[in-house]
């Protein structure tokens, strides 16, 4: 028993990028461990699903015919099955808003400890974790002492794997009990939709905790209007009522990949990062030398943004 | 109805600081209220005001010096508050989920409450599992990342969105008894009025020790270990521009008009 046993994630009939990230680091471990990958996916249109995730380094798929979408009850229940009769020294799952609401019971369910939002992972004499602390301002090791292991891992952390491979397909036979289903998905809903697209914008500037007040955005828009720019902010600036919600960069907002993203009084939290990325040029005011949007900009400032932005309009004009 | 809500002190580096051995050097930590947690709380009371007969009791696993924290809870609504503690937490070097779950559980079998809020992770180290693996451990259902609650308490059901990502919302109803996780943004957090912060040094504020819990030194034993801290290497080769503010902005400037997104 040293095998790797990874979860998968789909969506309204997608599979989500996680997925092929997954087979990645769970193909890594699975050769560190001398062990093999297997893959479960749970739900929805399971053969599809299967057959998209046949790739390099995957032994063999394990496929549960039961519902069409997540529910984290048939979740937890499946996952546990599965590593029960799969007996695997690491469980991998997705540190997606999903996985945070099931990787926690599948774990206390099965008795073994969770290390969430894995950035790395390696195992020598143990398992060893990387992950973030304070805002993404430092990293730690984490080690595991205990034979079997659950790890939640970061999405968008890991190359998908994409060469194809030639697994063993299997249907798994999970025994849901129905009555511990205490929850029921009713619905999606789309928000932040609206009159603006941020995501068509080619130059965004955007906005952050640094502003401190509601008071202070008008400065930011006199810069957006001299500049003919698209406004957008990180979430904390949303959660305010400040600006409207298709104005979110970020995990739970927009994805943008402008010419020029301008963070202003921006940190660079991973979900906040998620959005932007893949911007063309990423350009950082921020008074912290260590923020870590500091790491992803092309150009920066470390300045106070109250000194800078004044500065910058009086220099467009 | 009873709501227990989990409150954290969090600590937030400053802009500059020193590693010391496996954390940040205490001097350069500030501590606060958890963000996500002042959310959690906001929903609690704001429940308790619109019902009748609704009691709020925070938990917090913290130091003495926790209680500046807890008390920012009392001013805000909160009715009552607990603090966990006990020599024996100073040695533990890391609480992993399952651990403070445990904990955690000995407080809801003394309080019986029918909803538990907590954030939907704390600030300072992430993990984001300890609501879930709370609700495993106490056998309540749960729900996580929740951005909007109908509560009906009568039916004993919560009605719920849970924010997943890329703007696109689902909606659960979830049964009570049920812990949920709530991310920011759910409600506009009150700010502690004078008259909420007088009051609050009068609230309970009752510290339980490992014992009054029923708990031994033994049920702290985590399988988690850090075993080093350090600052990632800057992968970043940004060019920083030098100077003045005047300075600056001038070379952005006509880095933006380089670049062709503004005109000139
Ligand atoms: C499930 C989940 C989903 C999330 N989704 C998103 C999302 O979609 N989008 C998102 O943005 N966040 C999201 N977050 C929140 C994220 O974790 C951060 O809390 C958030 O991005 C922080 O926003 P910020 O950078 O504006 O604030 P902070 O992290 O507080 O950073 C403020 C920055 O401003 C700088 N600053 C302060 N004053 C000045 C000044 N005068 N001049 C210049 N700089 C200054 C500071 O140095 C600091 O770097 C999510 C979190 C969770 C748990």
């Amino acid at each position: 028993m040293s095998d790797v046993l990874a979860i998968t994630e789909h969506r309204q009939g997608e599979l989500r990028d996680v997925s092929s990230e997954l087979v990645t680091v769970g193909s890594e471990l699975a050769a560190q461990q001398g062990g093999e990958l297997h893959l479960g996916i749970i739900g929805g249109d399971v053969d599809a699903f299967a057959e998209e995730l046949s790739l390099e380094g995957v032994e063999t798929i394990h496929t549960v015919d039961h519902g069409d979408e997540f529910n984290h009850d048939v979740y937890t229940q499946a996952t546990a099955q599965l590593f029960g009769d799969i007996d695997p020294t690491t469980l991998l799952l997705p540190n997606s808003v999903n996985g945070l609401d099931y990787a926690p019971a599948v774990a206390s369910e099965l008795d073994i400890p969770l290390v969430t939002d894995a950035i790395a992972i390696s195992r020598d004499d143990g398992l060893e974790v990387t992950r973030e602390m304070y805002g993404s301002k430092v990293e730690t090791t984490v080690a595991v002492d205990a034979e079997v292991a659950a790890v939640s891992v970061r999405p968008a952390e890991w190359e998908p794997t994409e060469a194809a491979g030639d697994p063993a397909i299997e249907s798994f036979d999970a025994d849901i009990d129905e009555d511990a289903v205490k929850s029921t998905v009713t619905g999606f809903e789309e928000v932040a939709g609206g009159d603006v697209d941020i995501s068509e914008a080619n130059f965004l500037i955007s906005i952050g905790r640094g502003i401190e007040e509601e008071d202070n955005l008008p400065l930011i828009e006199d810069l957006v209007e001299a500049t003919d720019a698209t406004l957008s902010s990180s979430r904390p600036i949303v959660d305010n009522g400040w600006l409207p919600k298709n104005r979110q960069v970020g995990q739970s907002g927009k994805v943008v990949t402008p010419d020029v993203y301008l963070a202003i009084g921006i940190s660079g939290a991973v979900q906040h990062v998620a959005g932007m990325k893949g911007s063309d040029t990423i350009v950082a005011i921020n008074t912290d030398p260590n923020a870590p949007i500091m790491d992803l900009a092309d150009y920066a400032i470390v300045d106070d943004l109250f000194d800078v932005v004044p500065a910058l309009i009086e220099a467009l004009e | 109805m009873k709501i227990l809500v989990t409150v954290k002190e969090v600590a937030e580096a400053e802009d500059d600081f020193d590693i010391d051995g496996l954390d940040i050097d205490e001097r350069y930590l500030e501590f606060d209220l958890n963000e996500w947690d002042e959310y959690a709380i906001e929903e609690a009371v704001q429940i308790k005001e619109d019902g009748d007969d609704v009691e709020v009791v925070s938990v917090t696993i913290g130091p003495e010096r926790a209680e500046e924290t807890i008390r920012m809870g009392l001013a805000k609504g909160v009715d009552r508050a607990i603090r966990v503690w006990d020599d024996a937490f100073a040695d533990v070097g890391m609480l992993d989920p399952k651990t403070k779950a445990d904990v955690l559980s000995a407080v809801v079998e003394d309080e019986q409450p029918d909803l538990v809020l907590t954030g939907v992770q704390a600030g300072d180290d992430s993990f984001g599992a300890t609501g879930v693996t709370l609700a495993e451990t106490i056998d309540f259902e749960w729900g996580a990342v929740v951005n909007a609650l109908d509560l009906d308490a009568g039916a004993g059901v919560a009605s719920v969105h849970r924010e997943l990502e890329g703007g696109i919302e689902e909606l659960t109803d979830i049964e009570l008894p049920a812990v949920l996780t709530i991310q920011t943004g759910i409600n506009e957090p009150r700010y502690a009025s004078l008259r909420g912060i007088r009051q609050a040094q009068s609230k309970p504020l009752d510290l339980h020790e490992l014992d009054d819990l029923g708990l031994e030194e033994s049920d702290l034993e985590s399988p988690l270990s850090r075993t080093a801290m350090y600052e990632p290497e800057s992968e970043g080769d940004a060019t920083v521009f030098e100077g003045s503010a005047e300075e600056t902005a001038t070379e952005l400037a006509s880095l933006l008009r380089d670049v062709g997104v503004v005109e000139g």
